[in-house]
């Protein structure tokens, strides 16, 4: 053996992360930054930036610029942004209302009945996003699955016109991110000391009285977790607005995806960009603080 | 301890509820449906994709047989097995030194390798993209397994510090006192014990990379088509059997590896040691 590692403990270390540290921050951290400072410039028709400072970027979330140089009010972006935020919530709340009772259908089986079911909910979170929004369309198209049967049997006589909408959409987001809602809600069911449930029964509370005065305070961490891990995650989805929503509905990330292909308007991309991080940011604050209560319920 | 007492006592609850299987199970349809009319439809012979008239194989035929789908398939390829060589390799060197005791600057680093995690994909993509344009790096391949490797490494990194932080220093003790100098425990005996996390690692940033879809879609120039990128502009143009063909088989490759990754941590699970 010729080779020999630095005997610095400290040297040793900085070797052995200094590689992924390194391009983490030269090609994900630095380019951040770089488009921050791009919303403050002006924008190249071309593409890029024109040297200087301008807040035409910020300004354009709020306002379109008549011809005469004045600022109109333009809810049009704020719109697209509320539109995301609305859609992000619907997927959440739905996610929430079908996993939960899959959670709590899976907590009660026998180990290895659990270990089978969490893989099945946990294999469509790693095969294709869009293969996956893809296959709804063969669902909610014309002459779909949905439709087909509809329309043979003569219960409808037109298309029901399921896709590229609101619900198309809606439909997409709890499909890609659900296993991440029923995921953290099942981790803290099964720390969930279910002689308290029996307790409850034993007091005469009904079944329902049992899961909300009982069961969900005590797995409220996990609940948030997956909440805000779909909330977030929707929020800043391409692809089931891209390709259920057919690119008439836009979301937030289809919006800034557009400023940097066609629209060639960097500085407002960047600006948007800005925007989505902030809200990731929150979004993963309480997430974090919802996670270490989790641990903390594990110790 | 309690909630295993209780569980077994809540098991004479189970039959209370009948809704809750109906439930779990009209959930499962629901997840696996949509994937199962996709892989039927692509053995559909009719043109029209969602009209049923006899089995075939020949969408699968003529998929495979474009020159497109053809190359996309050997980028994505190209891409997966470069990012994941690299980011297994960046992310095994981390996992080691970030799991050996506490120093200045272990939290920020740690905060650093998760990162990829947290941030939306849409915005590395177009951070990327601007930043690859500032330093005037062409966009193709190698723009594309940059920023592959980047979003790998959490992954990879995740299953390796796993294993390690469930791995008993005992044998490394026992190493040292045999005269094996650093290196030495480093090849013989740590490397062994971590090699099924470092290929767990390895299988979650091939199926990340080779599924990613939004950031290539930023950072690929001209004639650097991936899987995802030509089965995107394939949808654009609307439903078509080949299509359905050529989903169907990236469906089955990540299958494939996320069983093969579910096996492997199986298998951990059996032989970490108790602490």
């Amino acid at each position: 053996m010729e080779i020999k590692l630095p005997a610095n403990p400290m040297t040793r270390r900085w070797l052995g992360l200094a590689p992924s540290v390194i391009i983490i921050f030269v090609f994900m951290v630095l380019p951040i930054l770089l488009l921050a400072v791009y919303s403050f410039k002006p924008a190249d028709s071309y593409g890029g930036v024109e040297p200087g400072f301008s807040l035409d970027a910020w300004t354009q979330l709020f306002f379109d610029r008549d011809l005469d140089d004045t600022l109109i009010f333009d809810p049009v972006y704020l719109q697209i942004i509320w539109r995301s935020i609305v859609l992000a919530a619907i997927g959440t709340t739905l996610s929430f209302l079908v996993g939960f009772p899959v959670a709590w259908y899976i907590v009660q089986q026998k180990k290895e009945t659990r270990d089978i079911l969490l893989l099945l909910v946990t294999i469509p979170f790693w095969t294709n996003l869009l293969v996956r929004a893809y296959s709804w369309i063969l669902i909610l198209g014309k002459n779909g699955m949905i439709e087909q049967p509809l329309l043979a049997l003569g219960i409808i006589d037109d298309s029901l016109e399921l896709m590229y909408g609101n619900l198309a959409i809606s439909v997409g987001l709890v499909y890609s991110y659900i296993p991440l809602m029923i995921l953290p809600i099942y981790a803290s069911l099964e720390k969930l000391d279910f002689g308290l449930i029996e307790a409850g029964h034993d007091l005469y509370a009904d079944r329902f009285t049992v899961i909300r005065q009982i069961v969900i305070p005590l797995c409220a961490p996990g609940i948030v977790a997956g909440c805000i891990l779909v909330f977030v995650l929707s929020l800043g989805d391409f692809i089931s607005p891209s390709v259920l929503g057919g690119g008439k509905k836009m979301m937030l990330s289809n919006l800034i995806q557009f400023q940097f292909s066609s629209a060639r308007n960097w500085p407002f991309g960047g600006a948007l960009t800005m925007l989505l991080l902030i809200l990731v940011g929150i979004g993963s604050w309480f997430y974090i603080k919802a996670s270490r209560k989790v641990e903390a319920m594990e110790k | 301890m309690a909630s295993n007492i209780g569980r077994a006592s809540s098991d004479t609850n189970k039959g209370k509820i009948p809704w809750l299987k109906l439930w779990a199970c009209i959930f499962f349809v629901y997840l696996y449906g949509p994937i199962a009319v996709l892989i039927g439809f692509s053995f559909n012979d009719n043109r029209i994709a969602q009209v049923w008239t006899e089995f075939s194989t020949k969408w699968y035929t003529k998929a495979f047989s474009n020159e497109a789908i053809q190359n996309a398939i050997i980028n994505s390829l190209i891409v997966a097995s470069v990012a994941t060589v690299a980011s297994t390799l960046f992310a095994t060197m981390a996992a080691l030194v970030l799991s050996k005791g506490k120093f200045r600057g272990q939290n920020i680093s740690l905060g650093i390798i998760s990162l990829p995690l947290l941030v939306p994909e849409i915005a590395t993509a177009v951070a990327t993209l601007s930043f690859f344009a500032a330093i005037n790096l062409p966009l193709g391949l190698s723009s594309i397994i940059i920023a592959h490797i980047v979003f790998c490494i959490p992954f990879a990194f995740m299953p390796i510090r796993a294993r390690l932080a469930g791995m008993d220093d005992t044998l490394q003790e026992a190493g040292r006192d045999l005269y094996a100098n650093d290196i030495q425990v480093l090849w013989y005996v740590i490397l062994p014990q971590l090699k099924p996390g470092i290929f767990a690692g390895a299988i979650l940033a091939f199926i990340i990379s080779i599924d990613d879809f939004i950031i290539s879609l930023m950072v690929a120039g001209a004639g650097a088509t991936t899987l995802p990128l030509y089965i995107y502009g394939m949808i654009r143009l609307g439903v078509s059997p080949e299509i359905n063909a050529v989903s169907t088989v990236l469906f089955l490759i990540s299958l494939t590896l996320v069983g093969i990754y579910w096996f492997i941590s199986k298998q951990n699970e059996g032989t970490s040691y108790a602490h």
